[in-house]
């Protein structure tokens, strides 16, 4: 497999950040991406970007841990071990309700975050993004599209021109090492 | 929306223009990642050795009188008939009660859109994870026999036996033990950002080495902002209905009993307003030391601050209401055992506690009617102390209403031996252990969500007047 390249260019402001990776989405490019250090609200339009997918996972996730929790008070007090306690049915589902709110909202909280962190391909602790030399602000102060050489039209001088033209500074390219 | 907004700041009532004001000090998004970070970086202060010390110590007398309850049972606390829950699960819904206000602020205040709250969430959301460590501690050790710990949750045994479902107990168990769980998954998606921050300010390699793999490689795509937002949501959302069902299962270990004084539906609602209470009291306690300290006065503002203890007033009134209607109730019932718990609690030989929780928790927040009381740090640290002492003797006073049973022969009165208070001392001790260690290594304010509600973060600031198109899509993409 070839080395993945990428392409980094920082911006100052939210409002440059914005028009550059509209500029860059407008431009056909499909491998890439705005780093920010904080999400800025327009700019996953701006870019593209379609909507999370995560709320089914969740969703999922919560509807299993609803059943198991049900299915598991309902088979331990009505099937394994039947006794009578207080006069009650073996299967009173009224008071097996707050277990099963409570272990609905536990696996959709798994859900929420190990979903997202997949969705996210995280972790990933090396990127060649992370290699240039001002990407430390990406965290702080400062704003940066990458765009990756797996991206069809990516080609490095023409790329560097566009990143260029539309205001980018300290252009870099970087390599998976 | 079809005209861009021109009134000018002046004429705007000052609730709204307030909302533009929430960072002070001039401060740009690198002066706040330095505020923040810094009291991570420097050179540890002698201050917070001698406070961990402290702390330590405090631990130690826990741990002490926690092993001597192991090897001696529960005998070596206060417990009699007729009250058979001591300081224990006072300490415990205690500790519950506090470890409230953290999510409400991280998710209620979320979902409502109140922007001030991203100044003190991830500080009350520590403070939550850590009073629910100290709160699951007490019915872990009051189980008396701890080697049988186990038997609270399902777990196959060679006993063939599995738990009592329709016991409040173990709702506790499950309840509490996913809020503790999910508080500490929101908590740590919260983080990631900010100690990716702390990784790319790292000036040692092993600060660099550890912040990175905790940041999981955060490199702030916005690709990933999308699903980090939605997923932030998705947990506001289902930690909401879960805040309100903990202190509501907590006060079905009460309630579901058949106990004059315990058994009323209001207790429910009564226990969550109280623990929002709590919550925000001691969130206002340490907020007001924490802000002194490490300069965090442009972030948590006197605006914040206010508005917690406009939360307190309200909650705070909540109870009282609460307290009134429990003797309204007990009057209206007709039943004479019920009104013989209240006449014994606020009469009996527990009156001085009693009137100590009344005075706390009713009559102390209303000083916050006024402004400058609710601007005042020395009355909001005051008060917010006299509510904590409050809302440990509401807890008294109800499981000690358990002193005058139906048999006059079996009355009683609890003393508490000095191991009921040295454990409930020492919890203290487990709490700022583990709060000093948070202050000192991580970033004790959400960066990354402070910087997104300041005015610079908006793609259209400074920029005036734009077109009708972005606009809309602006407020769209809200």
């Amino acid at each position: 497999m070839a080395k993945l390249k990428v392409l980094v260019a920082e911006f100052d402001t939210p409002a440059q950040i914005v028009e550059a990776a509209g500029a860059v989405a407008d431009a056909g490019y499909r491998d890439f991406d705005a780093h920010t250090p904080f999400p800025i609200h327009g700019l996953d339009r701006a870019m593209k970007v379609p909507g999370s997918k995560l709320g089914w996972i969740v969703f999922a996730h919560g509807l299993f841990g609803g059943c198991f929790a049900l299915w598991f008070q309902w088979w331990m007090s009505a099937v394994d071990y039947p006794m009578v306690i207080g006069g009650k049915p073996y299967f009173s589902y009224q008071a097996f309700v707050p277990i099963t709110f409570a272990l609905t909202i536990l696996l959709s909280a798994f859900g929420t975050v190990f979903g997202m962190l997949f969705l996210n391909r995280l972790p990933r602790w090396s990127h060649p993004v992370l290699a240039h030399p001002d990407f430390r602000r990406s965290t702080d102060d400062k704003f940066f599209i990458s765009i990756e050489s797996t991206d069809p039209k990516f080609d490095a001088n023409r790329t560097r021109a566009l990143l260029e033209q539309i205001g980018g500074k300290r252009i870099a390219l970087l390599e998976s090492p | 929306m079809s005209t861009p907004n021109t009134i000018p700041e002046a004429l705007l009532p000052t609730s709204v223009y307030e909302e533009e004001q929430l960072v002070h000090g001039g401060l740009n998004f690198h002066d706040v990642t330095e505020v923040v970070a810094r009291p991570t970086e420097e050179k540890t202060p002698i201050a917070w050795y001698v406070a961990f010390a402290l702390a330590l110590g405090v631990l130690g007398i826990f741990g002490a009188s926690i092993l001597y309850l192991i090897w001696e049972g529960t005998g070596i606390w206060g417990l009699q008939q007729p009250v058979g829950w001591g300081w224990a699960i006072v300490n415990f819904v205690f500790w519950v009660g506090i470890g409230h206000a953290g999510t409400l602020i991280s998710a209620i205040l979320f979902l409502f859109r109140q922007k001030w709250r991203t100044s003190i969430n991830r500080f009350a959301e520590a403070m939550t994870i850590f009073a629910v460590a100290c709160a699951l501690t007490f019915p872990g050790i009051h189980v008396g026999r701890i080697w049988f710990a186990y038997w609270m949750f399902p777990l196959p045994n060679q006993m063939g036996m599995w738990p009592n479902f329709r016991s409040p107990l173990l709702w506790d168990v499950f309840a509490v033990g996913t809020y503790g769980t999910v508080s500490i998954l929101f908590w740590y998606v919260g983080l990631i950002p900010d100690l990716a921050t702390l990784r790319d300010r790292a000036k040692t390699k092993a600060r660099a080495l550890i912040y990175g793999i905790l940041s999981l490689g955060w490199r702030g795509s916005m690709r990933h902002w999308v699903h980090y937002e939605k997923a932030y949501l998705i947990l506001a959302g289902i930690s909401t209905p879960l805040v309100l069902s903990v202190h509501t299962i907590v006060s079905f270990d009460f309630a579901v009993s058949v106990v004059p004084g315990w058994h009323t539906t209001i207790f429910p609602p009564y226990f969550v307003a109280g623990a929002i209470f709590s919550g925000f009291a001691m969130v206002v306690t340490l907020m007001v030391v924490a802000r002194q300290v490490f300069g965090f006065k442009d972030l948590v503002t006197l605006n914040h601050l206010e508005k917690m203890n406009k939360i307190i007033l309200l909650t705070g009134t909540l109870v009282g209401y609460a307290y009134g209607m429990e003797f309204f109730i007990a009057w209206y019932s007709g039943n004479e055992y019920e009104a013989f718990a209240f006449v014994n609690r606020a009469f009996g030989p527990y009156a001085w506690a009693y009137w100590i929780m009344i005075s706390c928790n009713v009559i102390s927040p209303q000083f916050f009617w006024f402004k400058k009381m609710r601007r005042s740090i020395p009355v909001m640290f005051a008060l917010s102390i006299f509510v904590n002492i409050g809302m440990w003797f509401e807890r008294f006073v109800i499981t000690m209403t358990l002193h005058r049973d139906f048999l006059p022969s079996s009355w009683g009165y609890y003393m508490p031996s000095i191991w009921d208070i040295l454990t409930f001392i020492g919890s203290f001790g487990l709490f700022f252990t583990l709060f000093l260690l948070f202050l000192r290594f991580l970033p004790a304010i959400a960066i990354a969500e402070v910087k997104g509600v300041m005015p610079e973060a908006d793609p259209h600031h400074g920029h005036g007047h734009h077109g009708e198109v972005r606009h809309a899509e602006h407020v769209e993409a809200h």
